[in-house]
């Protein structure tokens, strides 16, 4: 608002790439849930309508074509955008635009992190000590203590029986959890000094940062894929683990698509980096992702204290 | 230089015609004439529906449908009517008037905005497409447990709710997206001079939606994903046996319901106010006050979200806290009711349909407001739970306060978009169609839901069946009455009386100082806002 040196404001032409990606999501949300339908991923059959089973093939194409239909349009869309950036298009009215922009998304982003650090906590508090407080004669679970982590007092579950797993162990803070945390940290600071680097006008600094930071995210997501291997085979900890196992699988993991992303949008910028894009005084493409960064390393911090540590 | 820079743009835009002209627009009245027109389209398709459930309560007894299908249309029917019918609309009128009001050259991120819209039609298909799959014989239909999908029904049930999943997926996305751009839009297009208390309400009732969407709809989206993950998965989020609860999701979803709410109805006491004072010929009473009412309203209904479920079992003090917390809501709904009757106070007022509608709005929701208060009583709530006291209710404040109002945006701004008047007597004769046939449909109601009727049976005991019968009659009329809406808007779309700049006498915005219809360009150069 208020003054704007230049009064125009770019609006872009046309675009058919947004019409395009949606009909990739509807491809690929049917073919997701073809696919689900035909296919018996909980493995216990509770599900399963047998004269569905032939839904599950053609489902898993229309997933692949919708995702690929999907990335190809945004790397179509983006790459509308570095050009119409690289050309000028983009002054200090477009600029504030897209960082107010960002803002709002990232809070959107912290809000669906909530609802998951919402359903840990009321387990933890509400529903795990409430299924062990009631009296011996009302209640199916007699034996259940209140304890966390937990894997729920088992029970019959849409006509299938649900049994803890007696070889259960949650994740311990220590190990591979630590030093996660570090990698993630210190990739905060790489990503830092980077900027400092791009602000400096120093492009070797800015490039050296930007590798070091993709480096560690690389490496935390081997890291958090060696876990999960020890999980599944050695410790019987599996996303069916009752209340422990869906609320650390579906936090840490969906925290690591985070990661994956992010990643990939450092890789991006990386490499239009090394290609000379972004000026000291212009460089929001930067600066989206690392505020990006900075968030799915604050979502690890809260993981790391609410799901490794207490 | 902003008339030359435009001018410049304008030489080497070919402006694509046909259908692809509406695919890859990026020009915020066509996105927001995409979006109104879908609502119309997708308000009628829902009202079918519901056309169909009336029809089978017309008289005791199941004569039309199963019982399943009668679930599948009534969860699918309030899924359609909010999310693509109400929803849309409101985003419409963002899209069209927004930077019309705030003298913004177009919406800050247009081909994002597309984006927003271009996400409904797929997730419109993904709602209804088990409907026709199950005429294949592929699946069960729809998904049978109402809008509020509860575990474990939702749980059990079949395709039909995995596609209920994703379509709320798309339809978040697109909300997501809208409400970005309409908050950088009111944060960084304002005109020179338009600081944010001299804004159109409108603007503000939207920036409060926008905020509301941003923090819920996410949570409804990790709600749904929690569902999807216990049916296909193995997880136990909603499931004792694990050490999960069922009443953890009722919980989710309605601290995204309960902010849904008025997601639906802060546009609306946005532009309200600003029809009032036109056909009241003077500005209106206490735009402050409005702006912190609806503040407080926005901050509040985040926090109330537990008195959709008092019966299914907490702690008293949880039920003591919902409850006052829920009636403190009405008292800045008050101040907002006071400033709307006292904008209206010694004007020179003409009752044009626009205000038929929104002066009917006020008295209608009225009563939808004072019901929510009797329902959040807890003690009294163990009685109206899930009967249709409650459905009367929620139409009273969804019908009357949402679409009404919508209603009575349409017929306000429709000179402006189209260029042309519409024909004032067949809206005022709309107008009292909708508002009669509507409380002959919804009066019934309360009675019935007070003598202890639950909602969502296909059936009922034989002391129902007058108000059924009546409440059926009413339907009809009503749903009938909408064609003369569509008419009217067809016809005044095609041509008609040449609407002037300032179409209304008493007009007070920036919207009214361009030509009727705007040119494609509207503020090629921002006004200076004293």
């Amino acid at each position: 608002m208020a003054s704007h040196s230049d009064n125009h404001y770019f609006v872009p032409h046309g675009s058919i790439y947004p019409a395009l990606i949606s009909v990739g999501l509807l491809s690929m949300a049917s073919g997701f849930v073809f696919n689900v339908t035909g296919s018996d991923l909980r493995g216990d059959g509770s599900l399963k309508n047998p004269s569905l089973d032939f839904l599950a093939t053609p489902g898993k194409y229309m997933m692949y074509l919708g995702l690929a239909i999907i990335l190809f349009m945004m790397f179509k869309w983006l790459s509308d955008v570095v050009t119409e950036s690289l050309t000028g298009q983009y002054k200090k009215w477009e600029d504030k635009s897209f960082r107010i922009g960002m803002i709002v998304f990232i809070c959107s982003e912290v809000a669906f992190f909530a609802a998951f650090f919402g359903a840990l906590f009321y387990m933890r508090v509400l529903s795990v000590p409430d299924l062990a407080s009631y009296a011996p004669d009302i209640t199916p679970y007699k034996d259940f203590l209140s304890t966390w982590p937990t894997q729920g007092p088992g029970g019959v579950v849409l006509g299938e029986t649900f049994k803890p797993n007696p070889d259960f162990h949650p994740m311990t803070w220590s190990g591979l959890p630590l030093i996660n945390t570090l990698l993630l940290l210190s990739s905060g600071a790489t990503i830092t000094w980077a900027h400092w680097g791009l602000i400096k006008n120093n492009r070797k600094q800015l490039i050296v940062g930007l590798a070091l930071t993709v480096a560690l995210g690389i490496t935390f997501l081997i890291c958090q894929a060696a876990e999960y291997h020890h999980a599944y085979t050695e410790m019987g900890l599996t996303l069916k683990s009752g209340a422990y196992g869906a609320t650390f699988f579906m936090l840490t993991g969906f925290h690591g698509f985070h990661v994956t992303i992010g990643t990939l949008m450092l890789i991006v910028i990386l490499l239009r980096s090394m290609k000379g894009h972004f000026t000291p005084e212009h460089h929001f493409g930067f600066e989206g992702v690392a505020w990006y960064w900075h968030f799915v390393d604050v979502v690890w911090l809260g993981l790391y204290i609410f799901v490794y540590m207490l | 230089m902003s008339t030359t820079s435009v001018a410049h743009h304008d030489e080497h835009e070919e402006h694509p015609t046909g259908i692809m002209r509406w695919l890859t627009t990026t020009n915020h009245k066509d996105i927001g004439t995409m979006y109104l027109t879908f609502s119309l389209v997708m308000f009628l398709v829902g009202g079918c529906m519901i056309l169909g459930i009336r029809a089978e309560l017309f008289k005791p007894g199941l004569q039309l449908m199963n019982p399943e299908f009668f679930n599948q249309l009534i969860g699918v029917h309030a899924l359609i009517m909010i999310f693509a019918a109400l929803m849309p609309a409101a985003t419409g009128f963002a899209n069209w008037m927004l930077p019309l009001q705030l003298g913004a050259p177009d919406m800050a991120l247009p081909r994002l905005n597309n984006w927003g819209f271009w996400i409904l039609p797929p997730s419109a298909i993904l709602l209804t497409l088990p409907f026709t799959l199950a005429l294949f014989g592929i699946g069960d239909g729809a998904l049978a447990t109402g809008w509020t999908f509860y575990p474990p029904l939702s749980v059990q049930g079949g395709i039909g709710v995995d596609f209920a999943i994703f379509a709320v997926h798309l339809l978040g996305i697109s909300s997501v997206l809208g409400s970005i751009n309409i908050i950088v839009t009111i944060f960084n297009m304002r005109a020179p001079g338009m600081t944010l208390m001299k804004m159109p309400l409108f603007a503000w009732g939207w920036l409060i939606t926008a905020f509301l969407l941003i923090a819920t709809i996410p949570v409804l989206a990790g709600a749904v994903t929690m569902l999807l993950t216990d049916r296909h998965f193995g997880t136990h989020f909603f499931d004792a046996a694990g050490g999960g609860d069922p009443i953890m999701f009722q919980h989710l979803f309605w601290f995204f319901g309960h902010p849904e709410v008025y997601i639906l109805l802060l546009p609306v006491w946005g532009f309200i106010p600003q029809i009032l004072q036109t056909f009241s010929r003077k500005p209106m009473y206490g735009y402050k006050a409005q702006v912190y009412s609806l503040w407080s309203i926005g901050a509040l209904s985040v926090v109330v979200w537990a008195h959709h479920f008092f019966t299914a079992g907490m702690p008293v003090p949880a039920l003591l806290y919902f409850m006052y917390s829920t009636m403190a809501i009405s008292l800045p709904l008050a101040v907002l009711f006071y400033c709307w009757i006292r904008t209206m106070w010694k004007g020179a007022m003409t009752f044009e349909t626009p205000m038929l509608f929104s002066v009917g709005w006020i008295i209608l929701f009225g009563v939808g407001g004072l019901t929510g208060l009797v329902l959040a009583d807890v003690a009294a709530d163990a009685q109206y739970h899930n009967s249709y006291f409650v459905v009367a209710h929620f139409h009273y404040t969804l019908f009357a306060g949402g679409i009404m109002g919508i209603m009575a945006g349409v017929y306000y701004w429709l000179p402006k978009m189209t260029g042309h008047m519409y024909n004032e007597k067949l809206g005022k004769l709309h107008f009292w169609l909708t508002a009669i046939s509507f409380n002959v449909t919804f009066i019934p109601q309360f009675f019935v839901g007070l003598a202890g009727m639950p909602r969502r049976i296909p059936d009922y005991a034989l002391q129902f069946a007058e108000f059924n019968m009546i409440s059926t009659i009413g339907a009809f009329v009503l749903g009938l009455s909408q064609l003369l809406l569509v008419y009217n808007i067809i016809s005044c779309a095609r041509g008609g009386q040449k609407a002037t700049d300032k179409v209304w006498e008493g007009a007070i915005g920036l919207e009214w100082t361009l030509p009727s219809p705007p040119p494609y360009h509207s503020f090629t150069e921002q006004p200076v806002v004293k």
